[in-house]
């Protein structure tokens, strides 16, 4: 029996290497001084989506909300043979904490239509929350199966899986539909495929292309690039290259429920611990100098 | 979300699995007493479960002042559906103004799906709470005595502060092992509360096929903070000094290459290049001389506090805080400078 998966990944910055490079002057992150990497985790959820249709059938919709630029993890699941790409980028989704990022990715997939699995990785490097599966999973009125780390079998539409809940693992079953979240010891992603990555290096949103298109015809004016645009659109459409872009109307989304209006959650303050290594403080060994110490560990909040 | 409600208590999500408490619900408890005690209102716990002899008198010694006990056959082994209904439906009964859920992975996947329910906020592994006034820049409007949630994000680079204005409860998952317990007294007062909640079958979505319970392995990985020893602290016995560090520090206990080689602890314990690369918040070095192949896999910490009784030992180079000194003195003095802060 074939199924139809959904696929959720997220373009992250690598914060696995934050250099005194990557730290602007007031201590805060410059997250564009970062290399954009594919989200570790979602990796595994890639591959465990893959696999479920390699085996019965079926198909696999990557979904990514971000920049124009997040269309290079949709290429990299393309490369891997996923189905369909899709980017939702929107302005108005900027600052979205995990609720109303859960809220326009649930719309989403309900957008996208029918469906079975929906993937996700367990976490992402930026945030570290875990939170937006399981509040995608309560959005659109799933069971949620977290921590996967094996997908035993799926027999007709009842799922069977091993999660890892921290103080040992489980195997437990569900009906479909469902939403799991995928951890990193879950299986080994394929490499990319040769013959996807020349077929699909040239694919593209269309935001990309008006930016290609804007930096090759500086002189030209605004209606002719914009011809030039459609055109290889069309181009790329016809080809099977065009990666989907959607934005907030074209699901339909409540506008007070996205970015900051429809975010709980709000950032009041933000101060950096990366320290730039220059000789160190020299601590006597007395009551007095550990004592002071462990007062700057505690006030910088090193110490929970 | 629900009303804001200003004298509404501090809640506990008190996760047990088969009829024991986790221990970070104890730490909680701890937490939510002071934050209630600040705020001037009662402290709770609501506790889930199929067989819960002994827990709420226990919650009530730790510091809550009410715990509403959920008691269902059903709800033998955790999952997602009933619980989350179950916490869900006490909350909007009870609209408490905070509810605090353990960073433990069933709390993770738990307190998300109520907030999620709620259409309230939730903020994951915090590392500190406290209560403030906190104005709004772009209302131009303060907001009183708001719970203030305080975690590392971007891999432990940053130290974010998150609030919630107004759309409550004030919701978030603590880390393990970052809020000190409270030694509990049994004759405290507190009242214990038959809740029923209506649990209909279709929430039990999920069926448990088989179930292995393990001891949880060394999450060095994971650690926010760790205390590791090596080669300098001389016996498998003494080896006992980096456990209580650790334990006061309310982190993993990690180890040199020497230290492992020489006994000391199991390998699982070894950080560096043979061993796990990890990036705490804090690095404890103690009697470790810092060889490049353990420099490695430590030096990325945010913070490193290097003890050796010797001044060229090459783990300074990485510090910093430098201690020379013998760690056998200066390990009970970290021990109680950080037992006198809590």
């Amino acid at each position: 029996m074939p199924y139809d998966c959904v696929l959720m990944v997220k373009q992250v910055p690598d914060t696995t290497n934050v250099t005194a490079d990557a730290m602007r002057k007031d201590g805060t992150v410059n997250r564009g001084a970062l290399p954009a990497i594919f989200n570790p985790e979602d990796k595994y959820a890639l591959e465990a989506a893959l696999e479920v249709r390699d085996r019965h059938g079926g198909s696999v919709t990557a979904i990514s909300m971000g920049p124009p630029k997040a269309a290079d993890i949709l290429r990299e699941c393309l490369y891997r043979g996923v189905d369909r790409a899709i980017l939702l980028t929107d302005r108005r989704a900027a600052a979205s904490d995990t609720l109303a990022t859960s809220y326009i990715l649930a719309q989403a997939v309900k957008t996208i239509g029918r469906f079975d699995i929906v993937f996700a990785g367990r976490q992402a490097i930026d945030g570290d929350t875990a939170q937006v599966g399981p509040q995608c999973a309560q959005k659109l009125g799933v069971t949620q199966i977290t921590y996967l780390e094996e997908l035993v079998s799926i027999e007709d539409r009842t799922i069977r899986i091993r999660r890892n809940f921290g103080d040992g693992w489980e195997i437990v079953e569900a009906e479909l539909p469902v939403l799991v979240t995928v951890m990193n010891t879950a299986n080994r992603p394929r490499p990319a495929a040769a013959r996807k990555i020349m077929r699909f290096k040239r694919a593209r949103v269309e935001m990309e292309v008006a930016s290609e298109v804007s930096a090759a015809m500086k002189s030209a004016s605004a209606d002719e690039r914009a011809d030039q645009v459609a055109r290889r659109v069309d181009t790329l459409r016809e080809g099977g290259l065009l990666i989907e872009q959607w934005d907030l109307d074209t699901i339909g989304a409540d506008l007070s429920r996205c970015g900051l209006a429809g975010s709980p959650t709000k950032v009041y303050k933000v101060q950096s611990i990366v320290l730039t290594k220059e000789g160190y403080t020299e601590v006597p060994p007395t009551e007095e100098a550990t004592r002071q110490m462990i007062r700057e560990l505690i006030v910088d909040h090193t110490l929970g | 979300m629900i009303e804001i409600n200003r004298q509404g208590e501090v809640w506990v999500y008190a996760e047990q699995q088969d009829g024991e408490l986790q221990e970070v619900v104890l730490e909680l408890c701890g937490k939510a007493r002071e934050l209630a005690n600040t705020l001037g209102v009662a402290a709770g716990a609501v506790l889930p479960g199929a067989s819960l002899q002994g827990l709420p008198e226990r919650l009530i010694a730790h510091g809550m002042d009410r715990v509403y006990v959920v008691q269902d056959d059903r709800l033998g082994f955790y999952q997602t559906g009933p619980y989350s209904r179950a916490v869900g439906a006490l909350i909007e009964k009870h609209l408490p103004q905070i509810v605090l859920y353990g960073a433990t992975p069933l709390g993770r996947d738990l307190a998300p799906r109520v907030g999620s329910e709620m259409r309230a906020g939730m903020t994951a592994d915090c590392t500190d709470l406290e209560i403030k006034d906190v104005m709004d820049s772009r209302a131009k409007e303060t907001h009183e005595k708001l719970l203030l949630q305080i975690r590392p994000a971007f891999g432990g680079n940053i130290i974010a502060t998150i609030v919630n204005y107004d759309m409550w409860p004030q919701m978030a998952t603590v880390r393990e092992g970052v809020m000190p317990m409270v030694e509990p007294d049994s004759s405290r007062p507190g009242e214990i509360i038959e809740e029923h909640v209506e649990l209909p079958d279709e929430l039990f979505a999920v069926r448990l096929i088989e179930r292995h319970v393990e001891a949880r392995t060394v999450n060095l990985k994971g650690a926010r903070v760790i205390a590791a020893g090596g080669g300098g602290v001389g016996s498998r016995q003494k080896f006992r000094l980096i456990h209580e560090l650790a334990g006061a520090i309310g982190g993993a206990v990690g180890a040199s290459r020497a230290a492992v080689d020489n006994g000391y602890i199991g390998k699982e314990h070894q950080i560096g290049q043979t061993g796990t690369t990890v990036r705490p918040a804090l690095y404890i070095a103690a009697g470790i001389s810092g060889a490049v192949q353990h420099r490695a896999g430590m030096e990325e910490a945010a913070k490193i506090i290097a003890i050796n009784t010797d001044p060229e030992a090459p783990i300074f180079s990485v510090a910093h805080y430098g201690i020379v000194g013998d760690l056998d003195k200066v390990i009970p003095m970290l021990i109680r400078a950080v037992k006198e802060r809590r």
